[in-house]
């Protein structure tokens, strides 16, 4: 016959299963909302991390910074205009400056963007090729590793750009792309987009018979790695009559994050604020049963229970609610977390859907347990000074 | 097996000082502690049962001088020589029926012995309640809740027996019922019944009036 302290610990739970349900709750939803956002942050800052990847600065159109570094390094934002290829190439030669990735885009194709550039793009992200080659010709297109695998695309199979990064209605059905080959998954953006020469994106946008000037030529973006940390002071200074500007990635996500901490700052003290509801609810939870339940308690003491006996039982109650509480918030926040990673894979076609359990979620879960702990702890004492007599004798 | 001379108790230092009447009795013996309501019945109880310690006078049971004895030792103490029979019967509400007869032995050795099952199920046949052992304290009638206290008070073989009006609530007939059950299931332990029923005056030999000598 089972009857361990931890099996009465447990039927004692499922006698006031109200009571539970409710520690429980509180516990499970403020654990899950921190290591929601522990999570959130953990993949929001590697994807940052990793596609920001000795780019130190972005040249584009003039306009918002943020929205410059969005648009051209992590690609979820629309840019902020076209500049001058030949313009972005005297940059380029400035001997701060020692290499860039032009970028050009402006269609896409079933809602993944359709980006024109040079095969330093695909090495810069060390991405590698699973299948076919990189692309050579205008029109021919190397898919990354989600776009392929989202749309089903497979060597040979042909398509139409859309003009905008998501409109699906104004279609160039006059220039047909190619896949000629398929990107293995490497973890950043590369993976979500459709990789072609810049001239295909030039070429798309023309009429028939209309003739490209060397002169003219925009492209949308280019990213830049310095030689010298001068760079930074200098180029602004040198576009300052241009219709360009640089960015720096580093500084604009890390304003961003700032940002993004006063909210997510708020979150956590709400967070912070049910959990120390769900504490102060296991503290109330086993004051109330020593009340309820302490006839039970002075029986047991005349069966042979000592106040040690009676101690770790009341001790293993609400243990038994911190580590449920605090399991179910972890599991709380890998369902949100999958939910979350669906309208950020919808809407951005990022994967954000990591369920690995964090260092800092196990130091998360630790202190919970911790505290549930102690908060059964210091209304347990009073099992210790039980008048086995008086109670008795009030029955 | 009991013995009990001298023994005084006091409450608080402004309650007034009980003093309790000398008596012994031998292993296997039958005796009642009969007086009505304000003569320190439940607090001889208590102090027999080593949950309330007196301020004066001898207070041995089961060869424990109660009075020495450190409240660890006599938690121990209770669980393994004692059986009592409370005058409401008082069960872990969570437990089933059976899980509450098996308590003690978990409280004091950490399992329950196989042989422990096996004397439960045939004591629960015995007392018409076998088909009652997985039910919860609160589904039984009183009678039945009396039957399963008295089963739980004997089932590890106590040496001493305390019951604490057992037959208060019953009718006669009940209450002979009951009265023959503890009889019959206690029949190797000594036995002391604590009661103001009337109707057991002349059941046993030994009968210690209780009487208000407070000073």
């Amino acid at each position: 016959m089972k009857l361990s302290l931890l099996y009465q610990a447990w039927r004692n739970l499922r006698a006031k299963p109200l009571q539970t349900a409710l520690s429980l709750a509180l516990l499970g939803f403020g654990v899950g909302m921190v290591s929601l956002m522990l999570l959130t942050e953990k993949q929001v800052n590697d994807a940052f991390e990793r596609n920001i990847k000795d780019i130190d600065l972005v040249l584009g159109a003039k306009g918002s910074p943020l929205q410059l570094i969005l648009a051209n390094v992590y690609h979820i934002d629309a840019p902020t205009g076209n500049i001058n290829q030949r313009a972005a190439e005297k940059v380029l030669k400035h001997p701060y400056i020692d290499s860039g990735i032009p970028l050009a885009y402006g269609d896409n194709h079933e809602g993944y963007r359709i980006v024109g550039t040079e095969h330093s793009y695909v090495e810069h992200y060390g991405a590698t090729l699973a299948e076919g080659q990189l692309w050579d010709a205008p029109y021919e297109v190397t898919a990354g590793a989600r776009v392929a695998e989202n749309l089903g695309l497979k060597i040979g199979d042909t398509f139409f750009s859309a003009h905008g990064l998501k409109d699906q209605t104004d279609i160039h059905t006059n220039k047909t792309f190619t896949v000629v080959g398929i990107l293995e998954p490497s973890g950043s953006v590369v993976d979500q987009l459709l990789l072609t020469p810049i001239e295909s994106i030039w070429y798309v946008h023309m009429e028939d018979g209309e003739v490209l000037d060397p002169e003219t030529r925009e492209i949308t973006a280019m990213l830049l790695k310095k030689r010298n940390p001068l760079a930074v002071l200098t180029i602004p200074n040198t576009l300052r009559d241009t219709n360009m500007q640089v960015a720096l990635p580093a500084i604009e996500v890390n304003r961003m994050t700032q940002q993004f901490g006063l909210g997510t700052s708020a979150l956590r003290a709400i967070a912070m604020l049910i959990m120390a509801l769900s504490f102060a609810s296991i503290f109330i939870s086993v004051l109330d049963n020593i009340r309820a339940r302490r006839h039970e308690l002075a029986l047991m003491r005349t069966m042979g229970g000592t106040p040690g006996t009676l101690y770790r039982l009341l001790l293993l109650e609400g243990g038994l609610l911190s580590v449920a509480g605090t399991v179910l918030g972890l599991v709380l926040s890998r369902v949100g977390m999958t939910v979350l990673s669906q309208v950020v894979e919808s809407q951005f076609h990022y994967d954000v859907a990591a369920l690995g359990v964090l260092g800092s979620e196990w130091a998360l879960a630790g202190a919970a347990i911790a505290v549930g702990l102690l908060a059964s702890a210091i209304p347990a004492r009073r099992s210790l000074r039980l008048d086995i007599s008086r109670t008795l004798s009030e029955a | 097996m009991v013995q009990v001379q001298g023994v005084q108790f006091q409450y608080g230092e402004e309650s007034p000082r009980m003093t309790f009447p000398d008596f012994s009795c031998q292993p296997g013996d039958r005796m009642l502690l009969l007086g009505q309501s304000g003569t320190g019945k439940t607090t001889l109880l208590h102090l027999l049962c080593g949950m309330l310690k007196a301020h004066a006078g001898t207070l041995n049971v089961a060869g424990q001088d109660l009075r020495a004895a450190s409240d660890r030792e006599l938690d121990t103490w209770r669980g393994t020589t004692l059986g009592v029979v409370f005058q409401r019967a008082h069960f872990v509400q969570s437990l089933t029926i059976q899980e509450n007869l098996a308590l003690p032995h978990q409280l004091t050795q950490g399992h329950v012995p196989s042989e422990v099952l096996d004397r439960m199920g045939s004591m629960l046949d015995r007392l018409g309640m076998a088909h009652r052992a997985e039910a919860r304290p609160h589904e039984l009638s009183v009678g039945e809740q009396q039957r399963a206290s008295i089963a739980r008070a004997l089932l590890h073989k106590p040496q001493v027996v305390f019951a604490d009006e057992p037959t208060s609530a019953l009718d006669d007939h009940n209450a002979a019922a009951v009265m023959d059950i503890l009889d019959r299931e206690a029949a190797e332990a000594t036995l002391v019944v604590v009661t103001h029923d009337q109707r057991l005056k002349d059941r046993y030999p030994h009968c210690v009036t209780l009487n208000p000598t407070q000073a």
